[in-house]
């Protein structure tokens, strides 16, 4: 009886290697493997061959080196005599921004756009249909260079710059010209830690009350007023604010400091908004496409039973369709906040400094370390994107489906 | 449709085998084309015509360069390069030449490992600004938005010039000359600066050319040449050819020879034994840098002496109307000064 | 009786009346109107909005559009024409468009290879994308690759032919092999395609002129043509890469998933332009010294990665929402993993994947036109390029990017309206 179940122990053969599944995948395995170093090697190979014949090296030490050129936004200080993995890094930061505000634009033009395509209002359905349409099926670098040619056609500077200067800006604070948005900007002065410390304080304590009308609510049935929490709120600040001197200030558009340009205040420069805009409402035309799949992916007994339930329609809204649409509609977004963020890589076609436009653009000219350059953006682009998918798809488990 | 690919491949593998990344004479002669390096599009100095024809100063470069060492001013291949691929065009070997009004500056000569064989066009960094705006210097400009190409060395003499008079600027990098242009005719920058002879170039495209003004400040020295790459005996041949074709065209007009008497001249030896050598009817300088005698006869007669190049692609009878200024032959108060061809 | 019975009961009616038409608020363009424009009041603010931002849009857009010039040299004789009236400049298009089409360095008593090229093209995609087309036609498709080959790159036609012909032997040879199993049918394939090549490779170089179309090198390509050439052949190339990825990415074999698990986590996560980048500035450093692949060619190579990697993602996608019983079944069956891959599983996840390969196709093709920023001549590449930087059309912008914005329009919006039909066609699913 042993012998028939026990295998037949047979010597090893080479043969097998190939023939026999148990050792094939071993074989394919290291053949890969083997093929896949031969490759890297070639590639090295040549490239220390290829450097040595042009005399050329590979070398970081550019990025400690000043940069000598201006960038006309930085999130950072930042001036000519800053090193290149400064500007490399108010590149990076620029990125960020940009791509930050239009994950959030891009989200809520997408969600209205989509809500809207389902409408029962059939001028504004096919109002979006065209929107979703048109952007969808034209290339984002076009409709790059597009807006960011509309973005130009505002009214220069010099329109509020001028004898009469106050009825220029828009209420007295923002000035809408075709550099950017100038608008009051707060200055923070000495003692306005203790300001926003008392905000924090006060935001806290709103939390705190809400917590506690709640467990009222639920232990006694008596429902506490909900106006305290504005006084909670603002009070700590206000008061913290008088007390110490009005520590933070306005600083004002100023129209008077030079012929060119409005000073002071804080400014949304052009290429941004463009950039912005652009990224917005051509990712909103895919994100609508998701959110009205999803919306439509909620069968339509939910709506029915959730009706049945005697639920308003705002709420079967929130309560029942959105939280399961939502589970379609997510995965999508994410991939979609990731594309704005290598969309934000064609900054430069109008004219503001991403990553691309600086370590990508000036610093590889500049300095002539094209392979430096391009590895540490590469590296870059991929660092973000893992983050972001990394970041989502935690978000994502925590809305899935719970089966058992 | 994937097959076409590998062929492709293998065609182009065969076509490029043997092209050494330093480009020499023998790889030139072999393939029968120049691989010259151009702008993607600079009217004056290279920018395609609406039938599709090279045009413009430094195309007319390559051309002499092809016409000395192929005899055909045609057997041009014009790669169009961009401010970033240019230098790595160059020095992969998809080009042999690169006449893209490249400034000579002392790292890319160095440590990018290039040889810039002349100066084809001596420019400086100006500024434009509209006449209204009151400005009368550059030192004027304290707060104002500029329009810059970014990945030129206009970007870095810009931040150098506001940074040693210490005033403050907004620069709004824009990739091209057209959109520099498109920039700050929407008055989205208050001045647009470029090397001087674009400046005169794109305000001879507007509409009223009289409301905008060229600052009198030349901020750079900005020597434009044409560069090959650095590398063995061969490569420094190939910088040779090109050096001496740039000085044959200049010497060509110092010495009195166009493209229509040039056959004349070279047909027999005449009285001045310089011209002569230069056009191969006595000594054998074109033996010296591996070509046949007549070679300069052959970069002259493909578009004129220098002078004439200049006047047919920029000089003041053309939509660009550039002076020639610090690019007249030394004899006549300018800067172009050739080597003795001896 | 019946008769005075009538008369008796007063209230009972012996006439049909005459179909009283429905209440005027209910039929017709009002009813239309209330239901799908003033159901309720923020529909009807709704409604008045939408309308004002169409009639604010059309008002700019109509005088441009019809009030245009079609017949002028230069921007400023357009403008002199238009006397400060609403009015677009199309007389760009009208004298540049061939460069629009075709690039401005291709010859243009040659246009009519890549006419014919792209009309070919739709012949050899109608039995890919249709089933009701007769699979005849399956014979132009196998031979498209080699006629567009020949068609747009020129030379002798012996040289595809002879690609043909290596091709052909290496389908047979695998075709013979194939019963003793795929491996040594696929190596038998590609080494008597590769043996024909190498033999038939003296051919071209002999007789170099026969039949021979004017060769054309590919940097004379350029303007939407070469948008839709670099579209078609990346899709076409990364369909396999991406087929192979995503087998890769399934498999147990942990060193071959990883492999493709970096590989597709790096080219999706890195922009296009780092890509195009690479292909333009730092391919040329990992080539060996001394051999130069040609601009176009280090494109395709860097796109069809790109493109490969996302079509990987789709496939993995068809791959995982196949049931897995149909992997059990396979292996019930007895069949081994290329057997079962071939057979049962690939048909099937291919048959899902087909929209999400689509939408990649489409995205790719818009994705071209980055090649602009590397200094290639393509559509967007023309605009930006000689046609804004020459001094006669400097200032043409709503024109020109119009009408590259329409005919990328036309394109991808007939494809992904195939995709959809296509979905609804392949829904077997009975809700």
């Amino acid at each position: 009886m042993s012998t028939i179940s026990e295998p037949p122990r047979t010597t090893f053969h080479p043969a097998m290697l190939i023939n026999d599944t148990r050792y094939r995948g071993l074989t394919f395995q290291f053949v890969a493997l083997v093929l896949i170093i031969v490759f890297m090697a070639f590639l090295g190979m040549n490239l220390v061959n290829n450097l040595a014949l042009a005399g050329l090296n590979i070398s970081f030490d550019f990025l400690g080196e000043p940069a000598n050129y201006d960038i006309n936004q930085a999130l950072i200080p930042y001036s000519s005599r800053s090193t290149h993995l400064r500007a490399a890094i108010v590149g990076l930061l620029n990125t960020l921004l940009v791509a930050f505000m239009a994950c959030i634009t891009a989200t809520i033009i997408g969600v209205f756009a989509g809500v809207l395509r389902l409408s029962k209002n059939w001028l504004v359905r096919k109002l979006m249909s065209v929107y979703v349409e048109a952007f969808r099926n034209v290339p984002v670098l076009i409709w790059i260079l597009m807006i960011g040619t509309i973005v130009q056609q505002g009214p220069s500077p010099r329109v509020y710059l001028g004898e009469d200067p106050e009825r220029g800006l828009f209420l007295g604070l923002f000035a809408f010209t075709n550099r950017g948005i100038t608008a009051p900007a707060p200055v923070f002065g000495p003692g306005s830690l203790w300001v926003v410390l008392a905000l924090v304080t006060g935001i806290v304590g709103a939390i705190l009350w809400r917590r506690h009308v709640r467990k009222t609510l639920y232990a006694s049935g008596r429902l506490l007023p909900n106006w305290p929490i504005f006084l909670i709120l603002l009070l700590p600040p206000v008061i913290v604010f008088l007390l110490l001197g009005r520590p933070i200030g306005v600083d004002m558009p100023d129209v008077l400091a030079n012929r060119f340009n409005i000073q002071g205040g804080i400014e949304l420069q052009r290429p941004l908004i463009a950039l912005w805009l652009a990224l917005s409402v051509y990712t909103g035309a895919f994100i609508a496409e998701n959110v009205r799949a999803g919306i439509l992916s909620v069968s339509r007994g939910q709506t029915e039973a959730a009706a049945s339930l005697g639920f308003r329609p705002n709420r079967i809204m929130n309560l029942v369709i959105l939280p399961q649409a939502l589970r379609v509609i997510i995965p999508p977004l994410i991939s979609q906040y990731l594309n704005i963020t290598k969309n934000s890589s064609l900054a430069i076609a109008v004219g503001y400094a991403d990553i691309t436009a600086t370590l990508g653009g000036i610093t590889l000219n500049q300095t002539g370390r094209a392979i430096e350059s391009i590895l540490l953006l590469m590296l870059f682009y991929l660092v973000v994107s893992l983050l972001i998918s990394a970041v989502m798809n935690i978000y994502n488990s925590s809305v899935a489906l719970k089966e058992r | 449709m994937k097959k076409t690919v590998l062929i492709g491949a293998l065609t182009a593998g065969g076509l490029a085998a043997g092209m050494a990344s330093a480009a020499s004479l023998s790889d030139v002669q072999s393939r029968g084309t120049l691989n010259c390096g151009v702008s993607t599009g600079l009217v004056g100095f290279s920018a395609p015509d609406a039938n599709g024809n090279w045009q413009g100063f430094d195309v007319a470069l390559c051309r002499a360069v092809a016409a000395a060492v192929l005899g055909d001013p045609n057997a041009v291949e014009f790669v169009p390069t961009t401010g970033k691929t240019r230098f790595t065009s160059l020095a992969s070997g998809e080009i042999d030449l690169l006449a893209r009004n490249t400034t000579w500056t002392f790292s890319r000569d160095t440590d990018l490992g290039f040889e810039f064989t002349g100066i084809n066009y001596y420019d400086g960094q100006g500024f434009m600004v509209p006449t209204n705006l009151g400005v009368t210097s550059a030192l004027d400009l304290d707060g104002a938005t500029v329009c810059v190409q970014t990945g030129t060395t206009t970007e870095l003499n810009l931040a150098d010039f506001f940074r040693a008079n210490n005033i403050s600027y907004e620069p709004v990098p824009v990739e091209t000359n057209a959109e520099g242009q498109q920039q700050y005719l929407a008055g989205a920058c208050d001045a647009y600066t470029t090397d001087a002879s674009g400046l005169a170039a794109t305000r001879a495209a507007f509409e009223n050319p009289g409301d905008h003004v060229i600052l009198p400040e030349i901020i750079s020295k900005e020597p434009l040449g044409p560069l090959v790459t650095e590398g063995d005996s061969d490569a420094s041949q190939w910088g040779d050819i090109v050096r001496w074709t740039l000085n044959a065209l200049i010497a060509a007009e110092e010495l009195g020879i166009n493209s229509t008497n040039v056959a004349d001249m070279a047909s027999s030896a005449g009285d001045n034994p310089e011209v002569n050598r230069l056009l191969g009817t006595e000594g054998n300088l074109g033996e010296m840098i591996g070509l046949s005698n007549d070679w300069a006869v052959q970069a002259i007669s493909a578009g004129g002496n220098y002078g004439e190049l200049f006047e047919r692609n920029i000089g003041e009878n053309t939509p660009i109307g550039l002076a020639r200024g610090l690019n007249a032959l030394w004899t006549d108060g300018g800067l172009l000064y050739t080597p003795p061809f001896r | 009786m019946s008769d005075t019975h009538a008369q008796t009961v007063a209230y009972v009616r012996e006439s049909f009346l005459e179909q009283a038409p429905p209440p005027e608020r209910e039929t017709g363009p009002i009813r239309w109107l209330r239901v799908n424009l003033f159901s309720n009041w923020f529909y009807a603010i709704l409604t008045l909005l939408s309308i004002y931002v169409v009639y604010t849009l059309l008002s700019d857009f109509l005088p441009w559009l019809f009030n245009g010039v079609w017949n002028a040299s230069d921007i400023r004789e357009c403008r002199e024409i238009l006397q400060g009236a609403t009015g677009g400049c199309f007389a760009v298009l009208a004298e540049r468009w061939n460069q629009l089409l075709f690039g401005f360095s291709f010859p243009s008593d040659q246009y009519w290879r890549i006419v014919v090229a792209f009309l070919l093209f739709c012949i050899a995609a109608a039995p890919v994308l249709f089933a009701a087309v007769p699979r005849v036609l399956f014979v132009v498709t196998g031979l498209f690759p080699f006629v567009a080959y020949y068609l747009i790159w020129g030379g002798t036609i012996l040289t595809p032919l002879a690609v043909l012909v290596g091709v052909v032997a290496g389908y047979f040879a695998y075709r013979r092999l194939v019963d003793q199993s795929f491996a040594m049918g696929l190596l038998g394939g590609v080494v008597a395609g590769l043996i024909v090549w190498w033999l038939a490779a003296f051919v071209p170089q002999d007789q170099p002129s026969f039949l021979a179309l004017r060769p054309i090198p590919s940097r004379d390509l350029g303007g939407f043509a070469l948008n839709l050439m670099l579209g078609v052949i990346c899709v076409s190339l990364s369909l396999p890469f991406g087929i192979l990825l995503a087998l890769g990415r399934q498999s147990r074999l942990p060193i071959i998933k990883w492999i493709c698990v970096v590989f597709i986590e790096f080219v999706r996560g890195v922009p296009l332009i780092t890509l195009l980048f690479v292909a333009n500035v730092v391919l040329a450093y990992f080539l060996p010294p001394g051999s130069n692949f040609d601009l176009i060619l280090r494109v395709i190579i860097m796109i069809t990665m790109f493109a490969s990697a996302y079509i990987a993602e789709v496939i993995r996608g068809g791959l995982a929402a196949l049931p897995r019983g149909q992997y059990e079944a396979a292996d019930s069956l007895g069949l081994d993993y290329t057997q079962a891959m071939r057979l049962i599983i690939l048909p099937q996840a291919l048959k899902i994947s087909i929209p999400g390969i689509v939408n990649v196709a489409v995205g790719l093709f818009k994705d071209t036109t980055l090649v602009s920023i590397i200094s290639m001549f393509d559509l967007v590449g023309m605009i930006r390029g000689p046609i804004l930087a020459s001094t006669e059309w400097n200032g043409v912008y709503w024109e020109l990017y119009g009408f590259a914005a329409l005919l990328f329009f036309i394109v991808c919006y007939a494809i992904s309206q195939y995709s959809q039909w296509l979905e609804r066609q392949l829904n077997t699913e009975h809700r």
